[in-house]
Formats: C-alpha cells, structure tokens, sequence
C-alpha cells in the first residue's frame, strides 16, 4: 500500500499538519522515534508506527509510558550516532523538562528534534499552556512552521539544524495546524541505513567519545550558548523568515505559526496590502536580531500577531529597546496594549478587528438583519449538544456507581479527578462526580495529601480516579507515595484497555507495542498489590458489585484500589457489537409517576435511553444502544428489560 | 489547472454534522478531489473528547492561488454541508449571509438535552423554512435514511459529497473520487459507495 514514506519526490498531497510533520522527519533520515498520545499530537507516532515495519525505512518507534520516558528513549538514538524524535503535547512537555534540561546541556550527537504540540483555546485539553517559553529556558532554539508545507520542510531542517549545532532542536506546532490539512510537495526520502554505535570510552568532555552530561556546568553551559548563538547566525538567512508587503510599511505586522495566515486573511479582507507589510517569522527563538533589526528600521509601528502568550512581542521588544539608538522609538500594538487578548486562540476575525482599529479602516460588516435573524433562529432551533460519554461507555456506569456510594455513604466523600475521557466527570455527564481536575496522575497526588487531612479533623472518604494508560503515565509514584506515608484513600482505576481518548495507543498493560508486536504485560492489580494497597477487580456493568465493593473500600483505613475493566465501547473489539438487547417494559415503567425522578433518561441519560413524549414513557433508541446492559440495574421498577444477544 | 475555475477564490465551504458521523472522512474526500486538479485546500477541522457526541465543523478554503487559514471569517461561507438539520441552523448564524447555499440531510440526530426531555427539537417543516430562508439555495436529502437503503449509514457521507458534485458549485470530477475510492475499497463496497455518490449527484441535479 502507497504511505508517506512513499509518495515521490515532487509530488502534491493533501497533509494533515502531523502527516507534513511525519514526512519531514522521513526526508531527514530519522531513524527513533518516541511518544506519549496526546491531543493534538498523537497522529505524529501514530502514523510513523504504521508505516514502522517497512524496512525500507529503517525505523524504530515507540509509545513510551510518559513523555520524558519519551525523551529518554529518543536521546539514546542519538548518543548512538542516529537521526531521531520525541514527540508530545505541551503539558507532556512539562513532564519531559526535567530530563530536557540535562539533555539541552550535554548536547546530542546524532540530530535529535523535539515536538511538542500546544492547544490554544483548550479544544481539546484542559489548558492553553505553552511550548515557546520551553526554548527560552532550555536555551534550545525553537522553529514554528506557519504552514502545511512548512510542517514538513521545517520539520526536515530541524534535523539539519540539530546536527549543525549539536543539540536538540524545538519545533512547536498548534492544533490549527496539527490538524488541519494543506497541500504539501514532497521531497527525497533517503535510503541510507546507518549502524548505531554509542561511543563512550573518550576524554570524559569529549563531545564525541566522551560522557554525555552537563557537567562540568561552566564548560557545557558556555557550549550550549555558542550553539543557540550559532542557531541565531544560521536564522539571520534563514527562508522560514518571509516578508510580504511594501517596503516601507505603515505598520509592520510579526507574526509566527498558523497566526500567519490569520494576518495575511486580515490585511486581504481590509484591503492593506500596500500599507501594511507581515514579518512571518519560523526561527522564533533566538530571533535573527539582525533581521528583526532591519524590519524595524522600516517601519515606527510594529503589531504583534501570536497565540497564545506575548512571546514574540516580549523577544521583539528586547531587541527594539537595545537597539533604538539605530532605529528609533517604536509603537507597538499587541496582547500587551489589549489589541488582541492574552488568552484564547486567534482566529482571522479577532485579528481582522484588531487590525482595522489600529488602521483606522473600516471592516467589512455582515448583513446585521440576516445576523439577527440567523442568530434567533439558532438560538430557538439549535438546541445545545452537551458534551457527554458514548452510549455503552463504561465510565459512564462507573460514575454512577462512584457517585450512588459516595450517596450512600453519607460523609460527604469526594473524588479528584485526572486527564481523559473521564475528565468529562466534572460534567452532569458523568454526574458532576470529579471535584479536582489537573495534571495526568495529579488526582492521586491529591488524594494523596487529602488522606492525610485526618489529623485536622477532616473525615471525607477520599478517592481520586485514573484511566490505565494514566496509571503507568504518572500515577503509580503517587499512589507509592500514599501507601508510604499511610493516607487513607482509594483509587479508582476505569480501565477501559487502551488510550482510548487519543484513539487507543496501547501502553504497558496492553499485550502489543506501537510496531504492531507482542508486548509484555504489566498486570495493575498485581502492581498495586505489591505495592501493598487492598485491590479489588470489578466489571463496572455491574452495579450491584461494583458499588458493594467500593462502599466497603472507602470504609477502610489505608490505601485501596478498585480497578474497574471495562473496554471502551468505541475499541475496534466492542464497535458495533452487542452484549444485549435492550426493551422498555412499558407496562411496567410509570413514567413520571414514578418517583424516581426518571432515573433512566433525566438522570442517567445515556444516548440509547429516550424519553417519547406522547407515551410519557422511556424506550431504547435500537440505533444508538449499544448493548451494554448497564441500564436495566438503574431502573428501580426493573422495567428495562435485558436479553443476552444469541 | 487552468482549465480550473472558481466562482470565488478562495471557495469557503463548511462541512457540518455531530461527532462520530464521519465528517472527517467527508472533508478529505472532497479536500483530496480538488486536490488533484491542482487546486491548494487548506482544511481546518478539530476533534477529541470533546466533539464525542457534540458539534462538529470542518473548513475547506480552496484556491487557485494560495493556502488560506484553516478559520472561514464570521459570514464567510459560500456552501454549507451538513450531516444534521439543527446543526445546519447553528452554522448559519456564525457564517452565513444571504447568498450562501445549504445542502442539509434531514435526518435529526438528538442531542442528548432533548433525549432527556430537558430541550426540544424543532420540526422538519420549520428547519426546512428557517434554512431557505437564511441562503440563497437550499437542497434538503434524507442521506441517512438513503445510505441504509444502500446498506451502511456512513454511506451517507457520501450521498453528501455527490449532492455538493451535483450542486455543480465546485470542479468535483466523478473520475477522481472513484480513483480514490478504488484505493480503499473494492468489488461490492467500492460499489456500493460509487451508487451513494451517484445517488447525491442525481438527487441535487433532479
């Protein structure tokens, strides 16, 4: 089967950002490459591991069980000599830092490339945290494609880059692009198969035959600035800088990554081409000063267009300070001034506003009678589409049974959350169940310390849940820590067998790796009976059990576990399959009449259960149940009615 | 390539419907066709758990001449294609204005507000009024009901993109999608999805 690995030089395709990205690394030679799923990234490994057993391609890719597990893994590859990758989602990144710091000092030896994803606006994450400060910190220079095509082409120098200065380069994506999709020419893939070979018995500084580390500091450090300030030479010339627009603009617009294109909509929408001119700039950390120096020259007015903090505007407004004895006192519009605001993601309106107010142009206005209607229309006829689980979702019926003990115990219990589908736990959809929600692996860290709480006389059960790519993601040292320092609390494992909100990547206690190869299991209960908690198992379509189990937990002193398995209902093993077949017993649901407040379709409101209207009575939609079974414990007339499928 | 044309470049076309309904799938077929005449398509489109269920868009910019952002400016849109009748309304009022055009299947997919009784549903007749109302041309299909005739509900992704074919709006070649069809699928399913296609051609010709 033709795969991007194969498209002939030359060629045009339509590429998702991730699959420009895959296919830069390609042309590069890259040899490694590691990962941890996360949205808006996971398309990056996933595609190169489906593409892992070519052998003409020479690859070795990974999911690793954490991104700076990640990082490690890819680095190796270098120190072997090999082109290689680690690629993550921003808050991924923030795991990977510590392990970044060392690495960014002891330099690489092969050309080794970090990308780390950000989610402006959150679409599909729980912050807008940002990956362009990372490089100033590391002191690793850092490139933002604008474009599909740049994806690629900046993803490939990026290895250039890295073997030129010895060290890990940063290139930083967005969602916009990451999953957006463009036209993109190919280049060369290369044939070349190179031995790894990790040389270490050198002078101990050697950066070839030496140890890789960053002592001694002083020495490293000082290298480590000549390379960042050998990357800003490279960058002065650099054709990922583009200027369009006349030559002495009214005011001159910097912009980087898929803003670009935001910018170049706004000034084509307001007419400016000959008044205003766009500075897009790919080597954004260290800015080319000469370049940026030249730009300024040009021009007084200067407006920054960028997501989601004021990074270039900050680097920018060094340099016009240090250098305004050469090119004069500049206005600057911004995030800063409140031109645009300092949090969300952009989009062309957002800049089309801000640019026709600095301009003093008029903008282009929507018909406001059509606007108004078309707004009241929507507002009567489009009823909102609350974000909940899947029919047949297991964290669904896990929810409901967290929440009725917690009920049922009466002492105002309460559960930390954690990253996944089941983040939707703080929603009615998971019936508002979750009460902190952070970091992957923080709601046991949490829970953690709340279970130590006790001795300023708190005395609420404690629980914290995670999914089980989370548990070998980050929560097995908290869960460590608790059962050390004796708190009392109990985690609640939904283990829906796979990373199912990235679109199941397997992880450790899945028995094949990313290649598609027989893997070695790690068993959670068994790991977190060593570790000395009380484990219980429990299939979570059992309410009865599951919610006997829990109470009992939760009455305990000391740290227990409950692990719920359940697949997901959208793996490729359960998808449109059936356990049951689900009915309304008409004759007994009473409806409204009941007393129960409609448990089934106000309360549990999974997408099979309907209410009809003109019977006043609940019914299964036979399109959308998927068969879980769960429903027919909920009902407490026993009206919904179970039948196992032959 | 020069034999391309477009009403008006860049071509801004949404393609709407609920997460799950496969409108990921429509967006690269009809990205991918234009493609291949040499045209740029920039698609903007974003998924995760939190379209599980909820609305979902995708922005095609096309162009004879450069990549535009993945972000169709408010009232931008020359064509609406949507998988859900309420989900047409709701695109409408961020991009629409009168001389947009609206190719809608009927078939409601309920949000879960008004499966609990919590949100009602408008009905056929007033969605098909309020939506030839708010554009210039409205086309209204039944996909969904007309892809399990022809054997498998996601065919009416397909339906959808013969009905935007058969609007004649956009330089879709029936050649092409079956090219790319026949890189995926073969024998009765390649048949199958080449008979939804020409279903959608002819239902908006007709």
């Amino acid at each position: 089967m033709t795969h991007l690995g194969h498209y002939p030089e030359g060629s045009r395709h339509l590429l998702m950002g991730n699959e420009a990205i895959v296919r830069g690394a390609l042309e590069a030679g890259v040899r490694m490459a590691a990962g941890y799923p996360g949205t808006p990234s996971s398309e990056i490994i996933e595609n190169l591991a489906a593409i892992s057993k070519d052998p003409s391609l020479h690859l070795y890719v990974e999911w690793s069980v954490n991104e700076k597990v990640a990082l490690e893994v890819a680095s190796s590859a270098s120190f072997a000599g090999l082109k290689t990758m680690a690629v993550m989602k921003q808050p991924g990144l923030n795991v990977a830092a510590d392990y970044l710091l060392h690495l960014s000092g002891s330099g690489v030896r092969g050309a080794m490339v970090l990308v780390s994803a950000d989610d402006p606006g959150a679409l599909s994450s729980v912050n807008e945290g940002e990956t362009r400060h990372y490089a100033k910190l590391m002191e690793i220079p850092l490139l933002e494609p604008g474009d599909f095509q740049e994806a690629k082409d900046m993803t490939r120098w990026a290895f250039e880059l890295s073997d030129a200065i010895r060290n890990v380069v940063l290139v930083r994506t967005v969602t916009r692009l990451s999953h957006a999709s463009g036209t993109v020419i190919m280049g060369r893939v290369p044939e070349n198969d190179k031995q790894a070979f990790f040389k270490h018995d050198g002078f101990i500084i050697d950066p070839n035959e030496g140890v890789v580390m960053s002592p001694p500091v002083e020495y490293k450090h000082g290298e480590q600035h000549r390379k960042l300030k050998q990357a800003e030479s490279l960058f002065e010339n650099s054709p990922f800088n583009t200027y369009t627009g006349p030559d002495t603009p009214e005011l001159l617009i910097i912009t980087s990554s898929i803003c670009s294109l935001y910018s170049r909509e706004a000034v084509h929408m307001l007419g400016l081409e000959s008044r205003v001119g766009i500075l897009k700039i790919g080597t954004t950390y260290p800015l080319p000063r000469q370049l940026m120096k030249k730009h300024m020259a040009a021009c007084d007015r200067i407006f920054f267009v960028e997501e989601v903090l004021p990074f270039l505007e900050e680097e920018v407004k060094i340099i016009a300070a240090e250098c305004a004895a050469d090119i004069g006192v500049k206005t600057f519009f911004g995030k800063k001034n409140g031109s645009l605001p300092m949090v969300g993601e952009m989009n062309p309106d957002k800049v089309i506003a801000a640019l026709s107010k600095i301009m003093d142009t008029a903008m282009p206005q929507r018909d406001a009678a059509y606007a108004a209607r078309a707004g009241a229309v929507a507002f009567g006829g489009s009823p909102h589409r609350e974000a909940t689980f899947c029919p047949g979702c297991p964290h669904r019926a896990s929810f409901f049974t967290l929440n009725t003990a917690l009920s049922m115990d009466n002492r105002n219990g309460f559960v930390c959350g954690d990253i996944g589908c089941y983040s939707m736990g703080v929603l009615p959809a998971g019936f508002s169940t979750l009460k902190t929600l952070h970091a992957m692996g923080s709601g046991t860290g949490v829970a953690s310390g709340f279970g130590k709480l006790s001795k300023f006389g708190m005395d609420q059960p404690v629980l914290s849940v995670c999914g089980d790519s989370t548990f070998f993601h980050s929560a097995m040292p908290p869960l460590v820590n608790a059962i050390h320092n004796s708190s009392d609390m109990t985690l609640v494992v939904l283990d829906n067998s796979g990373t199912a909100m990235t679109g199941f990547q397997p992880h450790p206690g899945i028995e094949r790796d990313a290649m598609g190869d027989t893997a070695a299991t790690i068993d959670i209960p068994a790991v977190c009976r060593a570790m000395g908690a009380e484990v219980r198992v429990c299939d979570p379509f059992d309410l009865h059990h599951s919610r006997e189990t829990l109470l009992e937990l939760i009455g305990r002193k000391g740290v227990s576990v409950l692990v719920l398995k359940q697949g997901c209902a959208l793996s490729p093993e359960k998808k449109s399959s059936r356990r049951y077949d689900m009915r309304v017993d008409e004759t007994i649901c009473a409806g409204e009449s009941c007393g129960c407040n409609r448990m089934c379709t106000r309360v549990f409101a999974c997408p099979g259960l309907v209410w009809d209207k003109e019977k006043t009575k609940a019914r299964i939609d036979d399109v959308t149940c998927a068969g879980c079974g769960f429903c027919a414990d909920i009902c407490p007339r026993g009206a919904i009615v179970k039948k196992e499928v032959a | 390539m020069n034999a391309v044309t477009l009403n008006v470049d860049p071509y801004n076309l949404i393609i709407t419907g609920v997460g799950g309904q496969g409108n990921v799938m429509t967006s690269r077929a009809v990205g991918n066709m234009l493609s291949q005449l040499g045209l740029h398509v920039t698609i903007g489109e974003t998924f995760g758990a939190s379209q599980r269920g909820g609305s979902v868009m995708s922005h095609l910019r096309i162009s004879k001449t450069a990549s535009w952002s993945p972000q169709i400016p408010l009232g931008g849109a020359h064509m609406i294609v949507s998988m859900e009748p309420t989900e047409t309304l709701r695109v409408l009022k961020d991009y629409g204005h009168p001389g947009v055009r609206v190719i809608t299947n009927t078939r409601p997919f309920y949000p879960v507000g008004v499966i609990s009784g919590q949100l009602s549903y408008p009905k056929d007749e007033e969605i098909r009024a309020w939506i030839t109302e708010l554009s210039e041309k409205a086309w209204f299909l039944n996909a969904t009901e007309q892809a399990v005739a022809l054997g498998n509900p996601v065919l009416g992704n397909v339906i959808m993109a013969g009905a935007l074919a058969g609007t004649g709006e956009l330089p879709l070649e029936r050649g092409i999608f079956e090219a790319i069809m026949t890189t995926r699928f073969s024998g009765e399913k390649l048949r199958m999805n080449m008979d939804a296609y020409d279903f959608g051609v002819a239902h908006v010709a007709g």
